[in-house]
């Protein structure tokens, strides 16, 4: 993390460790609601945690799963949340390209949803392993790490780099906060301007993990990658908004009106690019028609009678209809309810859209045409929520770490 | 929770943060107690990988000692888990081979004895009848395979159909073998696409990525009852599977590397199946290659199979 900053202070071996522990020690003090709230979301994940034990003893058979739909509920987890994780930075845009001081000042909410969306990431695609006890093959030097060739290698690279760059950034500006001293810009400077690239890249290469794919058409589109962009960019800011409404109303910080606004400016033009190339995916599809149309067919009006994921796409595309709707009448969003209320259909619309709708279709129909459905099992659901509340206990400690860091906010603007 | 105003330079406060912080070792506590509790099904899985399976080196990269090593202990796992004797040999492709298999479907009827034959010669699961080779009854008058059918029950062959074979097409650009993030799967020199089952993570990306639906993936750990298991075994080829892996089809590689038919042909009633080594020019699999009009299943995806059918009349 962040041990590297200027020689003349040399005692960080003493005071880095300190800070460590008491960041510990004020992330863990709070209200009775706080407690409550932490426990509750230990419990699902321990629920999680055991559905996953289960599942790596008895195999993936306790998935709904199959030859036919061999990925589900966890990769489609998995690529919503690299969405989420990439859509931190348009905090940081604003905050460091065009300097927005009001953005600067709670800029670190952003970068620290990135990390918790980093970490729910590598943890879906490790509970996706069928054989997670040989993960170690996977790290390079150590296992046999097919790079560059394989995207899936790539994806390991830039996920984890994204997650060490965010760790010190982070990590550099609070711990900068406790010695007291102001931060030296060049020791995190130009590691924010490589998180704004790495931002991009992260999901750049999960959209060509599937999109490289020429025996699944439904997939293989040059559209995928701007695509997944622009409802990362959708869901990333829809996440944060409703994250800067909460730790106003019950962490007491005073988040300033103009950073919300940026943010549901940013959303209101990525949702409308999202859905044009929703469409742009769907006309091309339909117009032309022919065999590789059968997964968008399937998808969005149900094949041969099989139409598990109709009541799922027409829900998705209802919320984000309903969303951008909302996000483009700004007398509405004046009512911070029906601004939480936009937030939730547009990150739950494109949680949908993105994961289920993208990642199941691609195996229906099977490349030899068979239609075999998929519905995720309990264990998946246990699983998955495992690790959602896990992500969310994450990002709430590390919320608490940086409320000294948000209090300097509400201290220079009052 | 903020009426104290925690600050990260203040020092530690007096009064009542010894017993705070009691109670939170109390909690942490509890709570690593509950996640051990949680994640003990694991035991029995530490109880199945033993440090030998755990460090074993990639295939590539075992020398003789090793493999002979490997091959005793998986030896000596058939004989505890399934009781079996089996002979588990490491076949190596023979220099100047090339394999390639070919399907007459003016012959082909259907009648499915290649999916039965591979069943019981590659040890697949018995209860879910698993196998690497599925047959698409298809109607007459297309290649469509939205039109193929491969759950046909009935007297074969029907009126107007005709029946397609498919298996591993063992490309020359193998779209598997390139997303494979950690090389588990390769081409070998005689053109066979081959899995370590002890390398495999099991994230089925080339599952994802085969066009021709050829792996397959162990949901759970095979069942073969010990009469069943065919004891004559392959490194990479049949022997029995561990759960989490991917397999997929190797031309029975311990049968063709020695100069013997794979199962599926000599199961084959009516002699569609043709199989050879198309650098030999005198081979069947030659003859048919110069001299029928041939094709591939999807040509247009630039994975150039090994594997290609032809009608004859």
């Amino acid at each position: 993390m962040a041990d590297g900053s200027p020689t003349h202070e040399p005692r960080h071996l003493i005071s880095y460790p300190r800070f460590l522990l008491r960041s510990l020690s004020i992330a863990t003090d709070g209200s009775f609601a706080f407690y409550a709230w932490m426990t509750a979301l230990t419990a699902v994940a321990l629920v999680g945690a055991n559905a996953w034990a289960n599942q790596v003893t008895q195999g993936m058979i306790t998935t709904g799963m199959t030859d036919h739909v061999s990925w589900g509920l966890y990769i489609a987890n998995f690529t919503f949340f690299v969405g989420v994780a990439a859509g931190g930075v348009m905090m940081v845009i604003p905050a460091y390209l065009y300097h927005d001081e009001e953005m600067h000042d709670v800029v670190i909410v952003g970068e620290l949803l990135a990390i918790a969306a980093i970490v729910v990431c590598l943890l879906f695609v490790t509970v996706d392993l069928g054989r997670p006890d040989r993960f170690w093959h996977l790290i390079p030097g150590l296992g046999r790490f097919n790079f560059p060739v394989s995207m899936l290698t790539w994806d390991v690279i830039v996920l984890n780099v994204y997650l060490l760059l965010n760790l010190h950034v982070c990590g550099y500006l609070l711990y900068m906060r406790f010695l007291g001293k102001p931060p030296n810009p060049r020791w995190y400077v130009p590691f924010v301007m490589l998180s704004i690239v790495w931002a991009i890249s992260i999901h750049t290469v999960t959209a060509f993990l599937y999109c490289g794919l020429g025996g699944r058409p439904f997939w293989n589109s040059a559209v995928l990658a701007p695509r997944f962009l622009a409802s990362a960019f959708v869901s990333g800011p829809a996440f944060i908004i409703v994250t800067m409404l909460a730790l106003r109303r019950f962490a007491g910080i005073r988040i300033p009106t103009g950073p919300i606004q940026t943010l549901v400016r940013i959303i209101r033009v990525t949702i409308l690019i999202s859905l044009l190339m929703l469409v742009s995916e769907i006309f091309t599809e339909f117009y032309s028609g022919g065999a590789h149309t059968a997964s968008a067919r399937y998808l969005f009006l149900g094949l041969h009678g099989h139409d598990a994921l109709v009541p799922w796409i027409w829900t998705a595309v209802a919320m984000t209809v309903l969303a951008a709707v909302l996000f483009l009448t700004p007398a509405a969003l004046k009512q911070r309810r029906i601004l939480i209320l936009a937030c939730i259909l547009a990150f739950v619309g494109g949680w949908i859209e993105k994961g289920m709708g993208l990642i199941i279709p691609g195996f229906v129909p099977s490349t030899l045409h068979e239609i075999v459905e998929y519905t995720p099992s309990l264990v998946e659901w246990k699983i998955s929520a495992g690790i959602w509340a896990f992500g969310l206990m994450v990002y709430t400690i590390a919320l608490k770490f940086a409320i000294p860091v948000l209090q300097r906010a509400r201290s220079d603007e009052g | 929770m903020n009426e104290e105003k925690p600050t990260l330079e203040a020092g530690s406060k007096t009064g009542d943060v010894s017993r705070r912080n009691a109670l939170k070792g109390i909690g942490a506590t509890l709570g690593a107690t509950a996640f051990a509790a949680a994640i003990s099904p694991l035991r029995n899985l530490a109880k199945d990988v033993s440090p030998e399976e755990f460090f074993q080196k990639h295939y590539q990269e075992l020398d003789d000692d090793e493999k002979t090593r490997v091959i005793e202990r998986l030896e000596a796992e058939a004989r505890s888990e399934y009781g079996a004797e089996v002979q588990i040999r490491d076949h190596r492709p023979i220099p100047g081979t090339r394999f390639v298999y070919a399907i007459n479907l003016s012959l082909c009827n259907g009648n499915g004895k290649c999916v039965e034959a591979c069943h019981q010669e590659n040890n697949h699961d018995r209860a879910t009848n698993q196998s690497y080779i599925r047959v698409l009854e298809m109607p007459n008058g297309t290649m469509d395979m939205e039109q193929g059918n491969t759950t046909y029950d009935h007297a074969v062959p029907a009126k107007g159909k005709f029946y397609l074979p498919v298996q591993c097409q063992q490309c020359d650009e193998p779209p598997c073998t390139d997303v494979c993030p950690v090389q588990a799967t390769w081409k070998e020199d005689d053109g066979i696409v081959v899995v370590d089952y002890n390398w495999c993570i099991g994230c089925r990306y080339c599952e994802a990525a085969c066009p021709y639906h050829a792996r397959r993936f162990n949901w759970e750990k095979p069942v073969v009852p010990a009469d069943d298991v065919n004891p004559d075994q392959g490194y990479l080829s049949n022997r029995i599977r561990p759960q989490g892996v991917v397999e997929k089809c190797h031309f029975c590689l311990h049968r063709t590397r020695e100069g013997r038919l794979p199962a599926c042909l000599e199961a084959c009633p009516t002699g569609a199946r043709v199989f050879g080594n198309i650098l030999d020019p005198d081979s069947d699999i030659r003859w048919i290659l110069e001299n029928k009009r041939v094709f591939v299943l999807k040509e247009e995806l630039g994975t150039k199979p090994s594997f290609f059918y032809f009608f004859d009349k």
